[in-house]
């Protein structure tokens, strides 16, 4: 499985979005023992499995939907929930956590207004969550911002990188 | 001589006969491993860790995954492996919610047997469980997370043998559970409430929903009239809750313990089977004749309804108009009974005691209750019913047998069979071979039809017509042939399906087997109490004539239709959220229009519909007036494909009839 996730393509309208499903549906010849990649494709569309689009490729694959729902909920990569336009990925593995990961999660969390349970910024632009390892221990603390590896981090620094975020999507708008 | 190839299981040599794990070698020796997850007609899982045998040579494995080999040499108890069960019992334990005598599967709970067995005195584990919901939206079947052991039997008999799935296996490590899909309440989705989850699982965590309050209320009530309609399928299992042998039959006592409960009255729902054999087999011949809607399906089993209604929205003109038993019985009971009785309709309850959970759902279809009443107010599982003769208190073993209630307790052996599989195929041939032939018929017996495979066969050739028969048995055998008939490559006349193992006596409403030799008792005694009785074909009934002239008027007749018939509707698998394909949320200022995306949509065409749509409302800019969204089948899957628009409902539409109904929804809406 991939560890880092594509940016999701720039807000593409709904029946666009429906299209490409079927689109990749099409391309794994609706086959069932391709539910993985699939859900892997469909997550890169709507950055998230919404209930409604599982339901749909549970009866294109001719599986049960509980079967689906099994595999969506067995893997973390897979998200039930809409995640923010861009995910932080805090690495919590062995090494990052004995140099201090947990302090820049909960900076993270305090800056963001963000706790265990919520994970997405109201705004939906961050979405937080905390991973076992992303293989760059060397680099410890590491935080992955969408699909770019920020090393040696701190409270500080990662504070200031979601700033500089906001910063250029507020004047995007 | 050949050496006979054989495993030594402590220090016995015992030979392999087509054993297909060592599991069954070691019970053959009369070793009784314990299991969890094991299941002679289910895939073998090897998880709960409880049939570990040592192997010289090999160490410590899973009697029920490893095949046995010849000159093996195993060991079932040592120290080691008794500690290890005992270990893993008691992490189970640890986790799981000791409510154990106010469980309603206490007396068979598997945990409880084997904890006990096993010799399990402590738990000195923490629970890390936190406390789940339970979940009882659904009319059959409680389901309660709390008790799950995670063996996972359940999933794989809801896959394997219903071929549904319903449930599976849904998150991981300590939080793994079975779940409905999406964690949803078992109500609200695609499960068929055959049960047979219940009747696999080991413990409490799912178990038929009782409705034993209910009827004790009713009892209780002296403006009420009770009477009660047992399937046949009950007398020859209700004794095992007392300790028989399986296959006893206790029609009698059965009868004699039911008014000691308090019942008016007791009749049989075999003499409405009586009535569905001369309903159904007319409509047969009717078609046969006719060469229309053949091959026509079987109607009796409340939970292959609901799947060929969930799936085969194709097939549903070819399934028996004809209602159950049950609701024959219901709806005849609620017709004659009050004024033979002096009651008011509205006093008079209909219980019916059934080995089935899926009579539950089915008693609660709204067009089984006329103006808002049930023609059967509550239905009682065997085991229920069981559980009310103990809490009264009565010795059931030494009960003097009493005899049914008449009219509608009068019953043929016809009506009797019906709770075995390939019954109702017997019961309908004693009545179409001798209506074909012109002839009383020499042998009332078919062995043709008999049997246990899941899936078998029989032809009969009369006055040079063939009918060819299909008799079924577990949902995954009735997709096969349902499939067949949908490509058109089936031959058959007449399909009998039943969901449970064997017909109705393998109900999960029946007393939890004892061993797998519970369900072929019960099928023998059955047989035989078809032998013992006087008459063995519906058209003999006396009552069946007279309720015919009294009541009913013509066989298929008008009044025969309203009372005795029902028709079936499309059904969606899940309740849930649609796709919205525009962003935001849907406006109610706007119209509204959702592309069904079920199945047979899909295949209709469905997605092009779904693109022409959208693609008209972005070129004429009309996204701020019009919603598209794909909905989850609208229950009209044989007309389909279905688009709704506003609150029209347009059936086999195409993008032409789409524009023009939304051209005018948005003229309207203007």
């Amino acid at each position: 499985m991939e560890l880092t996730q594509s940016r999701p393509p720039a807000a593409a309208s709904g029946p666009d979005k429906f299209d490409s499903v079927c689109a990749i549906l099409e391309r794994y010849s609706y086959q069932p023992a391709k539910l993985i990649p699939i859900l892997q494709a469909v997550q890169n569309e709507y950055r998230y499995l919404p209930e409604g689009v599982m339901t749909y490729v549970a009866t294109a694959l001719k599986v049960p939907p509980a079967r689906v729902f099994g595999v969506a909920t067995f893997y973390t990569y897979f998200a039930l929930e809409p995640k923010g336009k861009h995910v932080l990925r805090l690495c919590d593995g062995t090494a990052c956590h004995v140099k201090q990961s947990i302090p820049i999660l909960e900076a993270l969390r305090r800056h963001l207004g963000l706790d265990e349970k919520n994970k997405t910024t109201p705004d939906m632009l961050f979405t937080l969550d905390t991973v076992a390892c992303l293989g760059a221990c060397g680099l410890a603390p590491v935080l992955m911002v969408d699909d770019v590896v920020h090393s040696r981090m701190t409270p500080a620094a990662a504070v200031k990188l979601v700033d500089k975020i906001r910063t250029r999507e507020q004047s995007a708008n | 001589m050949i050496k006979q190839a054989t495993v030594t299981i402590d220090g016995r040599d015992v030979p392999i006969e087509g054993e297909r794990n060592l599991l069954e070698l070691v019970r053959k020796a009369h070793i009784e491993l314990p299991t969890f997850c094991y299941h002679s007609e289910l895939s073998i899982y090897g998880a709960c860790r409880l049939c570990l045998v040592q192997v010289e040579g090999r160490g410590i494995m899973g009697a029920c995954s490893t095949p046995p080999e010849p000159g093996m040499q195993i060991r079932t108890s040592t120290l080691e492996i008794r500690e290890i069960r005992r270990i893993t019992l008691e992490l189970l334990l640890a986790n799981h919610e000791g409510s154990c005598p106010t469980c309603t599967k206490s007396a068979d709970c598997k945990l409880q047997a084997l904890a006990r067995r096993l010799g399990v005195e402590k738990v000195r584990f923490k629970a890390l469980h936190q406390p789940a919901p339970v979940d009882d939206s659904s009319p059959s079947i409680i389901r309660d997370p709390n008790k799950c052991v995670l063996c996972g039997d359940c999933v794989r008999v809801c896959n394997e043998i219903q071929g549904i799935g319903a449930i599976d296996f849904a998150y991981r490590g300590s939080q793994a559970a079975v779940l409905p899909a999406f964690g949803k309440n078992l109500g609200d989705v695609e499960c068929v409430n055959c049960g047979q989850c219940a009747a696999f699982c080991p413990t409490g965590a799912l178990t038929p929903k009782p409705e034993i309050e209910g009827v004790w209320k009713a009892l209780n009530d002296p403006k009420k009239k009770v009477v009660a309609q047992i399937a046949p399928a009950v007398r020859v299992a209700l004794s095992e809750c007392f300790g028989a042998t399986p296959g006893e039959d206790t029609t009698g006592r059965m009868v004699a313990a039911i008014k000691a409960l308090g019942f008016a009255a007791v009749y049989d729902t075999s003499f409405t089977a009586d009535l569905t054999v001369i309903e159904e087999a007319t409509e047969f011949l009717q078609r046969k004749t006719k060469g229309e809607r053949l091959p026509q399906f079987t109607s009796c089993c409340p939970a292959w309804v609901k799947y060929a209604e969930q799936y085969y929205p194709e097939l549903l003109p070819n399934l028996s108009s004809c209602k159950s038993p049950q609701q024959m019985f219901g709806s005849l009971a609620k017709d004659i009974l009050p004024k033979q009785m002096g009651v008011m309709r509205q006093d008079l309850v209909v219980v019916s005691i059934m080995p089935c959970t899926a009579k539950k759902f089915e008693a609660r279809r709204p067009e089984f209750a006329p103006d808002g009443e049930r023609d059967v107010d509550f239905v009682l599982t065997t085991q229920e019913l069981g559980r009310m003769i103990q809490e009264a208190g009565l010795d059931f073993r030494a009960m003097e047998p009493e005899s049914l209630d008449m009219p509608l307790g009068f019953h043929t052996g016809a009506g009797v069979i019906f709770g075995n599989s390939g019954g109702v195929s017997e019961a309908v041939l004693r009545y179409a071979v001798e209506k074909v032939l012109g002839k009383p018929l020499d042998k009332v017996d078919f062995p043709q039809v008999r049997g246990e495979g899941g899936l078998r066969e029989a032809a009969f050739t009369l006055n040079g017509t063939t009918v060819k028969i299909a008799i079924v048995h577990g949902l995954a055998n009735a997709k096969i042939v349902a499939d067949k008939v949908k490509a058109g490559v089936s031959d058959y006349d007449l399909i009998e399906v039943m969901t449970c193992p064997g017909g109705c006596i393998g109900g999960a409403g029946q007393p939890v087997p004892k061993n797998g030799q519970s369900r072929r008792a019960r099928t023998r005694s059955l047989y035989e109490n078809d032998k013992n009785l006087p008459l063995h074909k519906s058209q003999d009934n006396p009552f069946i004539t007279q309720c015919y002239e009294r009541h009913i008027g013509e066989v298929g007749g008008e009044k025969a239709h309203h009372l005795l018939h029902t028709h079936y509707q499309n059904r969606r698998r899940l309740s849930g959220p649609e796709i919205p394909l525009g962003e935001g949320p849907a406006s109610a200022a706007r119209v509204q229009v959702k592309v069904c995306a079920g199945t047979a949509c899909f295949v209709r065409g469905s997605q092009k519909l779904l693109h022409a749509l959208t693609a008209y409302v972005e070129e004429r800019s009309l996204q701020n007036a019009v919603d598209v969204r794909a909905n989850f089948c609208s229950e009209q899957c044989g007309n389909g494909p279905t688009v709704i628009i506003g609150e029209d409902v347009l059936q086999h539409c195409t993008f032409e009839i789409a524009r023009e109904a939304l051209d005018q929804a948005l003229a309207v809406q203007k």
